[in-house]
């Protein structure tokens, strides 16, 4: 019984250091954006892996969840005889929800490991000792450019998948099951407001930080963590990191949709 | 400060991971301008001993002094202040895997010094050359031989002029044509660089001939510090045992290469 | 090498301007944000009620659109306090009426202005003291029942 107790307390105190540690991490990966040198290649370069690369999965998952809105949004709306409220209903629910968090997700799951995975190696093969024994502060190298590029492309995604998606419900419940043109087009433009447009860019920057945050951090800590050792240790934490992020992403959308709608 | 011309001098250092006590009161006084090679099995914590002095991991007790400050008490500045100071050869050489290797080499002099790019590349040419790598710059870590890489990561921490060079495990993993290969390096380097350089090797008994003060590191504690010759004239029961298994060996690959000569 | 870094700064730049387009169409097109501060004449209005009418709604006159919703608050006497945002071109006379209008049985309010006949236009500032406020549906269909009509 002690014994068990004793894991408990152990085990309890692990997870509050884990996320002491995450919160340190945070810290100076945003001290480091502030550092100089200034350097405008490395954000460059991050600003292609993370935005420019994800380009073509966000316009085809864009398209697809726009164009089923359509096909759903139809179908029910027409029991109600408001077939006109489609272009409403297609463009709240993906300006509000579906855009900013769908772009987060799709994100993690294509960037965010590959971040992890990348920076654990780097610390396995004693790269980021080495960064440190040169005098380079890792955070500020290695980090700090992922989160300015990150906040960055994600915004820009997110406007990506809203557009796409408003064009694939217009697609589908206009073009391809007839719904009116006008009203669409009318509605959907009359029901957005300024505040859902701030609230949908608040949700992708917060996304955006949020994923880099998570997945940087259970690499760059991989060796503290339980047999985080060798080329297992960082596929774990790899898989960890996108489990930890999907589900803060969706845990974040909640407080943030309950604090603005409020 | 108990030694005069010594810039490292580790006072105490205890250190344990979980319920493992790696490290039991280390003392050992490195000298200017020497190379001190620090021996022992594995598993005995030298690669820990190197990183106490490097400020990467902090004792549990114990103080670690270098150039008369304490490493264990600096501020992060103060820190990374000192730690331009060093180069270090890690025992994996740990370079940069996505960058090639000149940009390997030019790292520190871009991000620690405002250098201009004629002039980075200018050095890291001349330090391509002064280690026999002209013409892989732009090959990237993964193409190189173990020895190539080893060279790449000893240009690296050349780049800034460290006053003290620090070797993990230097010729692990490489045949003994490429180790001695190392070694020349090490010697033809030091002398023209003048560095003082820590190397931590069970590479016995060869690195021998490269060391001015040998430290045995045995059960967390070192045993002695002494130049060679000192070592093989000491009486302690333990470090004769160390000796004998050791230069057992010396006598015997003398003997070798004796007959080698002789053509037997 | 110098080829590669090229492709990666013209694939991010293509990108970050097609991204660009996105957000300034989200904001302007469809959230109504102004960006170059559009001059609009500002026009305020007291109503008893102004229950389902949101800000951004229409401001109509005979069916056309001149301006918006800008801000619903209450004011010192608890009537609700309305400030439309009018266009420029379109003046007002100072005894039009608004009033509070839906579209269809359950669709968005609207407020809708009746012309007037003075010769004096209303300025920015100046306050509507004509209005109607919002019908309750409710309340008429009780009103009926209970034949208070």
């Amino acid at each position: 019984m002690v014994e068990w107790l004793e894991n408990l307390g152990a085990k309890a105190l692990g997870i509050l250091m884990e996320i002491g540690r995450a919160g340190v991490f945070l810290f100076w990966s945003v001290v480091g954006i502030f550092r100089p040198p200034f350097k405008i290649m490395p954000i460059i370069k991050q600003i292609h892996v993370i935005g420019a690369t994800s380009f073509t999965v966000i316009f085809f998952t864009g398209a697809f969840v726009g164009m089923v809105l359509g096909l759903q949004g139809n179908y029910t709306l027409r029991m109600f005889g408001a077939e006109g409220a489609l272009g409403s209903a297609v463009a709240l629910s993906l300006v509000r929800e579906l855009g900013p968090v769908l772009t987060g997700l799709m994100v993690t799951g294509r960037v965010g490991s590959s971040i992890c995975a990348e920076v654990g190696i780097m610390r396995i093969s004693e790269q980021i000792d080495a960064l440190e024994c040169m005098a380079i502060d890792p955070y500020r190298y290695l980090i700090s450019p992922k989160v300015v590029a990150s906040i960055i492309s994600l915004p820009l995604l997110t406007a990506i998948f809203n557009i796409v998606g408003l064009m694939g419900g217009f697609l589908v419940g206009v073009r391809l099951l007839g719904g009116s043109e006008g009203a669409y087009l009318s509605t959907m433009k009359s029901s957005v407001m300024a505040a859902d447009i701030r609230m949908c860019f608040i949700k992708s920057i917060c996304f955006a930080i949020l994923i880099v945050w998570i997945c940087a951090d259970r690499g760059y800590w991989v060796h503290k963590s339980r047999n985080g050792f060798g080329a297992e240790g960082v596929s774990r934490a790899t898989t960890h990191a996108v489990v930890i992020s999907s589900v803060a992403i969706l845990v974040a959308d909640y407080v943030i949709t309950s604090l603005l709608l409020a | 400060m108990t030694c005069e011309n010594c810039c490292i001098e580790l006072i105490g250092i205890e250190k344990s991971f979980g319920a493992q006590k790696v490290l039991r009161g280390v003392n050992l006084p490195i000298r200017r301008g020497f190379t001190t090679v620090i021996v022992g099995e594995s598993g005995q914590g030298k690669s820990v001993l190197l990183k106490h002095i490097l400020g990467l991991i902090a004792p549990d007790a114990g103080q670690v002094i270098v150039e008369g400050r304490d490493v264990t008490r600096l501020r992060r500045s103060e820190l990374k202040e000192l730690r331009t100071r060093f180069g270090v050869l890690f025992q994996g050489a740990a370079l940069f895997d996505s960058l090639t290797v000149f940009d390997n080499i030019a790292l520190p002099l871009r991000e620690r010094t405002r250098m201009p790019a004629a002039e980075v590349r200018e050095k890291v040419r001349a330090t391509l050359e002064l280690l026999d790598l002209s013409g892989s710059e732009d090959k990237y870590p993964a193409q190189l031989s173990g020895g190539m890489k080893k060279r790449v990561g000893l240009a690296r921490a050349l780049q800034l002029d460290p006053e003290i060079l620090l070797f993990d495990e230097p010729t692990t993993g490489l045949d003994p044509v490429r180790s001695h290969e190392v070694y020349q390096m090490f010697h033809e380097t030091q002398k023209k660089l003048g560095y003082t350089s820590i190397i931590v090797s069970h590479d016995i008994p060869k690195i021998f001939n490269l060391a001015d003060y040998i430290a045995l590191l045995h059960e967390g504690v070192i045993q002695i510090c002494a130049t060679p010759e000192e070592l093989q004239r000491c009486e302690k029961p333990l470090v004769r045992a160390f000796v004998e298994r050791v230069m057992g060996r010396m006598y015997s690959s003398e003997i070798e290469d004796l007959a080698l000569a002789a053509g037997i | 090498m110098a080829k590669k870094r090229f492709n990666v700064e013209l694939v991010v730049g293509i990108f970050m301007v097609i991204g660009m387009l996105g957000v300034a169409y989200l904001a302007i097109n469809l959230g109504g944000i102004d960006l170059f501060g559009r001059d609009y004449t500002r026009i305020y209005a007291q109503f008893d009620s102004v229950s389902g009418l949101k800000e951004g709604a229409r401001v109509e006159i005979a069916g056309v659109l001149v301006g918006k919703v800008e801000k619903i608050s209450l004011d010192e006497d608890d009537m609700a306090k309305v400030e439309l945002a009018i266009f420029p071109e379109v003046k007002l006379q100072t005894d039009v009426i608004a009033s509070i209008k839906t579209q269809g049985i359950i669709g968005d309010k609207f407020i809708k202005i009746s012309p007037g006949g003075d010769d004096e236009y209303l300025k920015d500032g100046d306050q509507i003291t004509e209005t109607e406020s919002a019908i309750d549906l409710e309340d008429l269909i009780s009103k009926y029942v209970f034949g208070d009509v």
